[in-house]
C-alpha cells in the first residue's frame, strides 16, 4: 500500500509516501529523523497485517512542510536522512 | 426561527426480509464523523439496518444515539451483536466498540460492498475531510491520501454555502446548473476565502445560482487534483454526503472524463458499512474460520 501522509494546501503538496509493502518495520527511519516525524506501530489501515509498519506520527501529519523544512534547505541540499536510512527504499517525499 | 438551510435529512432504514434471530454472525460498524454519524448492522454479511444522524458535541453520546436509532424497532439488542468496529474521527470514543479501525480501511471495504469488486478508485467527500483511495478487488487499500487540513471540498463547506445563499442543501446540486454558461470557478478553494469571494460576487449582482456554480466547479477541481496523486483508475465511485450533490458529482465527472458508478445505497454509510464488514471478518478470524 502506498500511504500518503501529509496534506495539500494553497502553497503546494506536502506528502511523505511510505510503501508499506516494502517497509519491514525495522525502525531505522525513526532513529534517523532528527525531528521525530516517524514511528513504527500497528498498521491502522489494514487490520489483517501482523507485522509493524512505519508511519508519520499524528503530531506531524498536519505540519509536515515545517517539520521537514530543516532537512530541505534551498541551497546545499543533502540526501534526506529518512530516505537514506530506509534500506528497503520505502520512503519518498512529494516535494 | 430562521430557516436552517444547511440542515440535511437524517435517516434510518431496516431490511424487511431479514430475521436477525436466524443469523450466525451479527456484526456492527459505527462511524462517528465530524459532521454525521452512522451505524450499520449486518446479519451474516447482509445489510440488516442502518441509521444516519448528525454528530453532536459529545462523541460517545453520538455513537450511542446513532446505534440506538439503528436498532429501534428491530427487536435486536446491543448485547446480541457479536462484534462492533468503530471508525471515523471519533472512533476511539465509541464506548461499545470492540475495536477501532481507520476510516480509510473502512471506506474502501464499504465501497467494495456498495459498488462491487470492480471499483478501484474511491473519492470520499466527508464532512470535514476528503479522501482519495485506490483499492484492489477485495476492497483492500493499495494507495491512499487524506486531506483533513483544509476544508475545501468538504460537506461542511457546502453547508456554509447553503446558509450564505439561502438555498436548502438538497437543492444545491440542481440549482448549480441553472446558469446559461458555466462561470469561472472562484479562485479560492479555502472555504473562508471562497465565502468572502462569493459575497463579493453577490454584491456585484451575480445571481446566486451563478455564484453556486462558480463554487461547485472550484470544489470539483480541488478534489480532482487530489485524485491525481493516487493511481486514478476506472471504475470510480464517490462516497460521503457530497456524493448526493449532483452539481459536484457531474462536475467531477466532466473534469475526469469518467462517469462515476451510480450508488444503490445511501453514500453516507460507506464507512460504517465497511466497519461492520471488518467486524464480521474479525469474528470469523476469532472462530478460526479464516
Amino acid at each position: 500500500m502506498l500511504a500518503h501522509y501529509g496534506y495539500k494546501d494553497g502553497s503546494g503538496d506536502y506528502f511523505i509516501v511510505i510503501d508499506t509493502d516494502k517497509c519491514d518495520g525495522c525502525g531505522e527511519c525513526v532513529t534517523a529523523c532528527p525531528y521525530g516525524v516517524f514511528e513504527v506501530g500497528e498498521e491502522e489501515n489494514d487490520p489483517f497485517r501482523e507485522e509493524p509498519v512505519a508511519k508519520v506520527t499524528e503530531l506531524h501529519r498536519k505540519k509536515i512542510k515545517y517539520s521537514c523544512a530543516p532537512c530541505k534547505p534551498t541551497s546545499g541540499k543533502k540526501p534526506l536522512p529518512c530516505v537514506q536510512a530506509c534500506r528497503p527504499d520505502a520512503i519518498s517525499h512529494s516535494w | 426561527m430562521e430557516k436552517e438551510y444547511w440542515r440535511w435529512p437524517e435517516s434510518k432504514w431496516m431490511s424487511p426480509d431479514i430475521d436477525w434471530k436466524t443469523g450466525d454472525i451479527i456484526s456492527a460498524g459505527v462511524d462517528v464523523g465530524s459532521v454525521s454519524s452512522q451505524a450499520v448492522v449486518l446479519v451474516d454479511g447482509k445489510l440488516f439496518c442502518y441509521s444516519n444522524f448528525r454528530t453532536g458535541s459529545d462523541s460517545p453520546e453520538s455513537a450511542q444515539k446513532v446505534m440506538d436509532k439503528a436498532l429501534e424497532e428491530t427487536g435486536l439488542a446491543l448485547e446480541k451483536i457479536h462484534f462492533t468496529v468503530g471508525t471515523g474521527y471519533g472512533r476511539v470514543n465509541v464506548p461499545f466498540a470492540n475495536r477501532a479501525l481507520t476510516e480509510i480501511a473502512c471506506h474502501s471495504r464499504g465501497a467494495n460492498f456498495m459498488y462491487g469488486p470492480q471499483v478501484r478508485t474511491i473519492l470520499d467527500m466527508g464532512g470535514q475531510d476528503c479522501k482519495a483511495i485506490h483499492c484492489d478487488e477485495r476492497g483492500k487499500v493499495t494507495n491512499f491520501l487524506m486531506n483533513d487540513k483544509c476544508a475545501a471540498g468538504t460537506g461542511r463547506g457546502m453547508e456554509v454555502f447553503a446558509d450564505l445563499l439561502s438555498i436548502p442543501i438538497e437543492e444545491m446540486g440542481q440549482l448549480s446548473f441553472k446558469v446559461e454558461k458555466e462561470p469561472e470557478p472562484v479562485s479560492s478553494t479555502c472555504v473562508i476565502f471562497a465565502k468572502s469571494e462569493a459575497v463579493g460576487l453577490l454584491r456585484k449582482g451575480w445571481p446566486k445560482e451563478k455564484v453556486l456554480a462558480a463554487y461547485s466547479s472550484a470544489m470539483a477541481h480541488r478534489v480532482v487534483e487530489l485524485l491525481g496523486r493516487i493511481k486514478m483508475e476506472k471504475d470510480f465511485a464517490i462516497t460521503g454526503g457530497i456524493a448526493k450533490n449532483e452539481g459536484i458529482v457531474k462536475r467531477i465527472e466532466s473534469e475526469l472524463k469518467i462517469e462515476a458508478l451510480k450508488p444503490q445505497y445511501d453514500t453516507q454509510i460507506a464507512g460504517a458499512l465497511g466497519a461492520a464488514l471488518f467486524a464480521k471478518a474479525l469474528v470469523e478470524k476469532e472462530r478460526g474460520l479464516r
